[in-house]
């Protein structure tokens, strides 16, 4: 006769509840689920917050803030840290005023941003006291202290196919901004 | 002040900023003594959640002294040592409320789908996080609570975010007694959901991961079986040969954007960004899990699309649970289970760093050099 899934009874491969309880600390302590923190889902208990407002004040600053498209209001809170500017900026901001957060485009724009946003900031740290130093910033010089070698080989890690893409994210850029400078170079000094 | 600050994918550097100004008058000021860095940061670091900025501090994971409170600050003083959840949340909005504090609607005008969250992109908010000196920290009677004097510093610490995920995930999966638990992934969000499912009366708990010193600590921390996915040809016939082909009761995906096991799908998602998150793992759980089964999802997806198995999961019958955790929903019950030894948090921590080597930190737990599993960050130990 076939057994389980083919017939009704569930598999026998578990251990007792005294087996359970003597190898595992705490087993069983949060079975009845009124013990658990999130059940149900959703417990009505306005006054279990510690907020005591309605509404809560309104945060400075609100006007122009950047907001999707599906908030009425700007709300109360909110971050400041890094506000909008350059290219990046102007990006950013017409995801935000043209698509909901339903659309590709929002969501696309916004990761368009983002890398234009690095470009932005590096080119803008090499005019800084404080240029971007790929080497330091990556932290890829921690490879030794760190047994990258040792870490990665002799071991079963499928992630090691795909981790030769990282450095070329990262250098990438510089190698084409190094290309592109030689060539303006070039020109700039053909042109004498 | 001294602060990590993102400088595009793959690049982070300290740097000197303005500690941060009281903004509201339920704002705290925060002196960060304790930090740490979650695998969901490296979402950002690589450059996969939509509207991550240059100049922006990650660390959502965070404890600290209270430096300053604003004007209407009741339940908090200068000196206090807190705890401060990872979501930013007000407490009285519709979803605060009814106890979905990860899905408050007053903290972020860039997204409604998500909450705030400290550290975590403009798509959370564009709060600054905590992986520096000092961090602002809204809604300071709603969030954060006094460490108790007996609860070890990291212990409180990861209580944040991965204790408590790890812990909800488990929830999420509404075990039953006798219950077969397969758990995606031996992060620490993924090992403490196994040691979570046991509490909650689990017959057998099975963590799958790829990395064997991961598994290893499966297997001591959490109690579990464990299979190291590339020992297999196809890892979700492997779970129905253990279960006798009828699939696990419960699955839990405690991996989320960056899952690996297929090249293509972690290519295009983790390093084209063409999905929201590579759902190898997601779809591992829908094929894994029994007819009428119940998935929990914990890992951290982004908001575009993701080719997931939806069909399948259809066909099923499956229950499909999911949310950032409420995490300060957890604590109380969290509190009684560390209290009487069912759980010792600190006891995946690996690393400690000094926030100057943040660089050395990020690469390191996101190459998985040196048996990483849980690296901290103490921002005063020059």
């Amino acid at each position: 006769m076939p057994s389980t899934p083919y017939v009704s009874n569930k598999p026998k491969n578990t251990e007792t509840r005294e087996e359970l309880r003597a190898r595992i600390p705490g087993w069983g302590a949060d079975l009845d689920p009124a013990d658990r923190p999130s059940y149900p889902k959703e417990r009505l208990d306005p006054s279990a917050t510690g907020a005591h407002w309605d509404f809560p004040e309104r945060q400075a600053g609100a006007e122009g803030r950047e907001h999707s498209i599906e908030h009425e209001i700007v709300p109360p809170v909110f971050g400041t840290s890094v506000p909008l500017k350059g290219f990046s900026g102007a990006i950013r901001r017409h995801a935000y005023a043209s698509y909901s957060e339903g659309r590709a485009a929002h969501w696309l724009l916004l990761i368009l941003g983002d890398r234009v946003d690095a470009w932005e900031s590096h080119l803008r740290s090499l005019a800084s006291l404080r240029p971007d130093n790929p080497v330091t910033e990556t932290g890829v010089l921690s490879e030794r202290r760190r047994h990258g070698i040792a870490s990665r080989f002799g071991v079963k890690r499928s992630d090691i196919n795909h981790q030769w893409i990282d450095p070329l994210i990262v250098g990438a850029p510089w190698v084409a901004a190094g290309g592109a400078a030689v060539v303006v170079v070039r020109k700039l000094v053909r042109r004498r | 002040m001294r602060a990590m600050v993102y400088r595009g994918p793959y690049k982070v550097r300290v740097e000197e900023k303005d500690i941060p100004a009281i903004e509201h008058p339920n704002d705290a000021i925060i002196r960060v003594t304790r930090a740490a860095i979650c695998g969901s940061d490296l979402h950002l670091y690589h450059g996969m959640m939509p509207d991550t900025r240059v100049g922006t501090t990650f660390g959502h994971e965070f404890i600290g002294v209270v430096e300053k409170v604003g004007g209407s600050v009741h339940s908090l003083s200068p000196g206090d040592r807190v705890m401060v959840p990872f979501n930013v949340y007000c407490g009285s909005c519709y979803f605060c409320a009814r106890g979905l504090y990860s899905n408050c609607h007053n903290v972020n005008p860039n997204a409604t789908a998500v909450g705030g969250i400290y550290g975590y992109s403009h798509t959370t908010g564009g709060y600054d996080g905590g992986q520096a000196e000092y961090v602002r920290v809204p809604f300071a009677d709603v969030g954060p609570s006094l460490i108790p004097d007996w609860l070890d510093d990291e212990d409180a610490l990861l209580m944040t975010d991965a204790l408590a995920t790890g812990y909800f995930g488990a929830q999420l999966g509404d075990i039953v007694e006798g219950d077969t638990v397969v758990v995606f992934g031996a992060g620490p969000v993924g090992l403490f959901a196994a040691k979570s499912a046991w509490l909650m009366g689990a017959g057998r708990v099975i963590v799958i991961d790829q990395l064997e010193y991961r598994l290893e600590k499966a297997r001591t921390f959490a109690h579990a079986e464990t299979f190291n996915y590339n020992e297999y040809d196809d890892i979700v016939v492997e779970m129905k040969k253990t279960t006798d082909y009828l699939g696990a009761d419960v699955v839990i995906d405690a991996v989320g954007a960056e899952a690996d096991g297929n090249f293509l799908q972690h290519v295009t998602a983790a390093k084209l960004k063409l999905q929201g998150g590579s759902p190898i793992a997601l779809n591992w759980a829908i094929d894994a899990v029994r007819k009428g089964g119940n998935v929990s999802v914990v890992g951290a997806y982004g908001p575009i699309f993701s080719a997931v198995k939806f069909g399948d999961a259809v066909n099923k019958g499956l229950t499909l649970r999911m949310n950032q955790c409420p995490v300060k929903r957890q604590w109380p019950r969290l509190l009684e289970h560390i209290r009487n030894g069912h759980l010792k948090p600190n006891d995946i921590v690996t690393h400690r760093i000094p926030l100057e080597h943040i660089a050395e930190g990020y690469h390191m737990f996101s190459a998985k050099l040196d048996n990483c599993i849980k690296p901290l960050i103490v921002p005063n130990a020059r």
